[in-house]
């Protein structure tokens, strides 16, 4: 087997050092009723050409969103990846070592952590960040539980307009831990969005979450929000899923943002159906030793040179045990390392660039789908993801859509299909791969459907 | 926070530098001295090469951005440069033998890259309308068929993102089965072992738990009696790692299981170390109601300098009611997911969702890619291999080196300190000297049972040839040690990119990012 050097000749001596006869006699240990007589029930060996084709069947099943004219979004973006990105990340110094531990051997992973930690301080407006978590939602969740032990209060006031995934996930986090959580339903055309947040917000309030854009594509005004929950002694939660809007809207820092939870999977990350994405984490250096997963500082060595290490671990779990600040081991490394390939090859010029051609390409096809009859967008806001109401069922449209070749949006009902009010409404991303002729297509596809 | 008083990277301070090693550039030969990104900020450079579309603010609702982000400007040839730098500064499992205990550092097969870079894989949207994602949904169904039939188990939650994300999977469903049951408000206590991972009791924390601490006997296992005088009507549950983490089967699981259930409460299985007994033992047989698998130890996806990995939680039939969304179904249209609590079907009782969309299916298809290759036969092979290499390694330094437990071990072993007793030579000092050989140092100090621990875990991936070389280093290692040079190892490492670093400082007064240094006005 091609993964394994040990031939039959090396087994036979090494069981001889050991003392051993056969291999039956390593597991001597294991009481008799557990061990399998014979081998599981599963294919046999293959070849990497067998695998390939096999998996490349299987991929041949999917329509690829590079093939179709796709506008899908809500929390995943369709970006596009520089191929320094993919190239740098598979240097397998990078790709197969594992956690910093040993950091005299892991400069290469520390210093690009603390590089990264310094970028999403950067692009959030916070003044510390740390080495990332597995995605946005559980981002979202962590943030939360954090306010707690700052605050040392156990109510969160949910902003409507948190993505449903993330609004679930907190949701969970706080059912188990004894957390609770109010909050309005999400409403695209809600008329007094801060107000509605604002007004939940008492003596025992933890922290208010808002998402901007949020779920239905709204930029909202984090301000007065943050204002109210300061006057109550509670933390703003900012959470963003699209990380590039930060190239052309104001960061949640500067509105008075005490943590942020966003989604990094629009620099360097690949779709991939859902994951491995990079949750980012920002708050304030005051917060610091309350922040959850791992993080990389700077020292010197004993030679007085610059070094990275892994820090503050009395927060974690292989010191704390039960105490910790959070069960978390790992951070999403790898991912992070893609995220901040893209940002340095972006810098501050091609980060503008690219969010304003986002927003562009965003205004134009809202723009176009405006003349479709059937179609209205609702947003009076938005950076590049915007919700349309349609004359059909969006779910069905989406299929109809689908079925000629368009990934046209996802159904709000994909996300709340208990809101049957919601059903019609649809969530359209434009990003800068979408071209003119994939939002002709679009909009003539919308109008046959909807005819 | 703004501390950066600290001077260039390049410029060597001590004097405590090797002969010969000192350079007017800071570099030495292949290993270069690598400023921050920030600090090769110039003006007027890019990296990407966009045109400048001008937008008005009429849909920003006023929120455009006033003031700079900082990113610096760099040209693609020098984050080319910068990233091949930093990486010529890592060591991988690539680069050479990464006996690190309990993490299993095998070799990752390239080809699960290939495969996940797949068009209609590597670029499908998690929210396509579920009839252009079939093959997709295929993928991850056939792996939770391989992962099921190698643990005997009936059900598998995939969201996890990583093996302590799936130990909170499962501690959540014991907790859901536990409300079910209306015993909410009795149940509360969990039961961990002293040579847990440190995930575990902050698991169970973070599922609202208390946790009471079982000891280790003086064979390296739990002891039973002192876990059975501990359950009672109030524990949920019991987690456990098996393989243990002193690389030890529990020999008495199966009389642990039943004395747990018994009490009503349900036995957590940490799969960290599944590797050992892959194939040839099946966690369903030894009474476990769930467990989390690292795909990115035993089914050999990259650990990406700490992440991603992927953390599917197998469970029994008495928590597979409360596997979390979203999950596979089959229905007359092919394949789907339930993503919702309100979407469950006839007796579904998720308990919650743990992560956005579905989990992580870049390293799923990494893992299935690897049990194919291997199939039935080959996976067998495999925890044969490991536990074999480990077990090598014990007899061959059991005679210098100090091993706690008698017996043969699993696929890790655990060595003490006693053996640098009186050296004056520290757990850490053996390790940073093992770095100056061409090794990456084991385990060190973990499981917390034994002093000073040592814990080597050489997987399947090594050749005979790469151990002996292993042994002979850490044989003449053991001698100097014995032979009270201890300076040698408190020098150590010498020869590395950066010397033993000072974490203590780092600590106390955390430099957590970069920030422009402070213009001299002076």
């Amino acid at each position: 087997m091609r993964y394994l050097p040990l031939t039959d000749v090396d087994r036979a001596k090494m069981r001889a050092v050991i003392g051993i006869e056969t291999d039956a006699d390593l597991y001597a240990d294991v009481p008799r009723s557990a061990l399998l007589s014979q081998p599981v029930d599963l294919p046999g060996p293959q070849g990497e050409m067998e695998v390939e084709r096999a998996i490349a069947a299987l991929a041949a099943k999917n329509l690829s969103s590079a093939k179709a004219p796709s506008f899908l979004g809500a929390g995943a973006y369709r970006h596009h990846i520089p191929a320094t990105v993919d190239a740098m990340i598979q240097r397998g110094e990078f790709l197969t070592a594992y956690t910093p531990y040993q950091p005299e051997i892991s400069q290469g992973t520390l210093q690009m952590l603390f590089e990264f930690q310094t970028q999403v301080a950067m692009l959030t407006g916070m003044e510390v960040a740390n080495a990332s978590m597995y995605d946005g939602a559980t981002a979202c969740a962590e943030a939360v539980l954090m306010a707690g032990r700052v605050t040392r209060r156990h109510r969160a006031v949910l902003a409507g307009g948190l993505h449903p995934h993330y609004r679930d996930v907190t949701a969970t986090s706080a059912h188990f831990i004894g957390f609770d959580l109010v909050g309005p339903d999400s409403d695209p055309s809600h008329p007094a969005f801060a107000a509605s947040v604002i007004d939940l917000i008492d003596d025992n309030t933890a922290c208010v979450v808002v998402q901007t854009p949020d779920v239905f594509g709204r930029i909202i005004d984090l301000r007065p929000i943050a204002e109210a929950a300061h006057a109550r002694g509670a933390l703003l939660v900012a959470v963003t899923t699209e990380i590039l809007s930060l190239g052309l809207l104001e960061s949640p820092g500067a509105q008075g943002a005490d943590i942020v939870a966003a989604e990094g999977q629009s620099l360097g990350n690949p779709l991939g159906f859902g994951g491995p994405y990079v949750g980012l984490f920002a708050t304030r250096a005051s917060l610091v030793r309350q922040m959850p997963g791992r993080v990389a500082g700077q020292t010197l060595d004993v030679e007085g040179q610059r070094g990275w290490v892994l820090t503050l671990s009395t927060r974690e779990q292989h010191i704390r045990r039960e105490k910790a600040t959070s069960n978390i081991c790992t951070n999403s490394g790898l991912c992070a390392l893609a995220f901040s390939i893209h940002a340095a090859l972006l810098g501050e010029e091609g980060l503008g660039r690219l969010a304003r051609i986002n927003h562009a390409n965003a205004r134009a096809l809202a723009d176009r789908l405006t003349t479709v009859p059937g179609v209205e967008v609702l947003n009076e806001s938005f950076f590049n993801e915007f919700t349309v109401r349609l004359s059909k069922p969006a779910m069905d449209v989406a299929d109809a859509l689908a079925e000629r070749g368009i990934l046209g949006g996802v159904p709000v009902s994909r996300l709340l299909p208990e809101r049957t009010d919601l059903k019609d409404l649809m969530l359209v991303a434009v990003t800068e791969l979408n071209t003119g002729a994939d939002m002709d297509a679009l909009a003539n596809a919308l109008q046959e459907v909807l005819s | 926070m703004t501390d950066f008083s600290q001077g260039r990277t390049n410029v060597p301070m001590g004097g405590s530098q090797a002969p010969g090693a000192q350079t007017v550039s800071g570099s030495r030969g292949l290993e270069f001295a690598e400023p921050l990104i920030f600090e090769m900020h110039h003006e007027g450079r890019t990296g990407v090469d966009l045109p400048d579309v001008p937008v008005s603010d009429a849909r920003l609702n006023g929120m455009r951005r006033q003031g700079p982000v900082g990113l610096p400007g760099l040209s693609e040839p020098q984050v080319v440069r910068h990233y091949t730098r930093l990486s010529q500064k890592n060591y991988g499992i690539d680069s050479g033998f990464y006996p690190l205990g309990s993490c299993t550092m095998k070799h990752n097969p390239r080809l699960g890259e290939k495969a996940a870079r797949m068009a209609g894989l590597g670029d499908l949207h998690p929210l396509q309308p579920f009839s252009t994602v079939q093959g997709a949904l295929e993928l991850v169904d056939t792996l939770a068929h391989w992962i099921k039939t190698l643990c005997g188990m009936p059900a598998v939650a995939m969201s996890p993102a990583a093996g302590a994300h799936g130990e909170l999977c499962g501690m959540m469903a014991i907790k859901a089965a536990i409300e079910d049951r209306g015993e909410a408000a009795t149940r509360t206590r969990v039961l961990v072992p002293d040579s847990a991972h440190g995930t575990n009791p902050a698991t169970a924390a973070a599922c609202g738990f208390s946790v009471d601490s079982i000891p280790a006997n003086d064979r390296g296992r739990v002891d039973v009696a002192a876990l059975k005088a501990k359950l009672g009507p109030d524990v949920a549950g019991v987690m456990l790692t098996n393989p243990n983490t002193c690389g030890l089967f529990e020999t008495e699981i199966l009389d642990i299981a039943d004395a747990v259930h018994a009490a009503g409460g349900y036995f957590y299985c940490d799969g960290a170390n599944f590797n050992a007994i892959v194939g040839r033992v099946r966690p369903g047989d030894l009474g476990i109601d769930c467990m989390h698998l690292n795909l990115h130890k035993t089914f050999a996806t990259p650990h990406g300098g700490g992440g991603p990995g992927a953390g599917p939680t197998v469970l029994s039939d008495a928590l597979a009611p409360y596997a979390p969304v979203p999950y596979i179904v089959h229905d007359a249209k092919g394949l789907r997911l339930v993503e919702r609590q309100a979407d469950a079907g006839e007796g579904e009782k998720p308990f919650g969702r743990i992560k956005g969309f579905h989990g992580q299916m870049g390293v799923f298809i990494r893992a299935l890619v690897y049990m194919m290759s291997h199939g039935a036969e080959g996976l067998l092979q495999s925890s044969t291999d490991a536990v074999l290499n480990a077990n090598y390694l014990r007899a061959r330094l059991g005679d210098v080196m100090s091993v706690p437990f008698d017996g043969i071990c699993m696929h890790e072993v655990l060595f003490d300190d006693a053996f640098l007793h009186d050296t004056g030579v520290t757990t850490l000092d053996f390790a940073k000297a093992m770095i100056d050989e061409g090794f990456h140092p084991m385990t060190m100090y973990f499981p917390l049972v034994v002093h000073g621990a040592l814990l080597m875990e050489p997987t399947e991936s090594e050749s005979k040839e790469t151990l002996d070389g292993y042994v002979a280093t850490l044989r003449a290692l053991t001698e100097r040690a014995k032979a009270g040079d201890v300076q040698f190892f408190k020098d150590a490492p010498r020869l590395t990119p950066r010397r033993r670093l000072d974490e203590t400082t780092a600590a106390r007064k955390p430099v957590l990012r970069w920030t422009p240094p402070v213009e001299d006005n002076a």
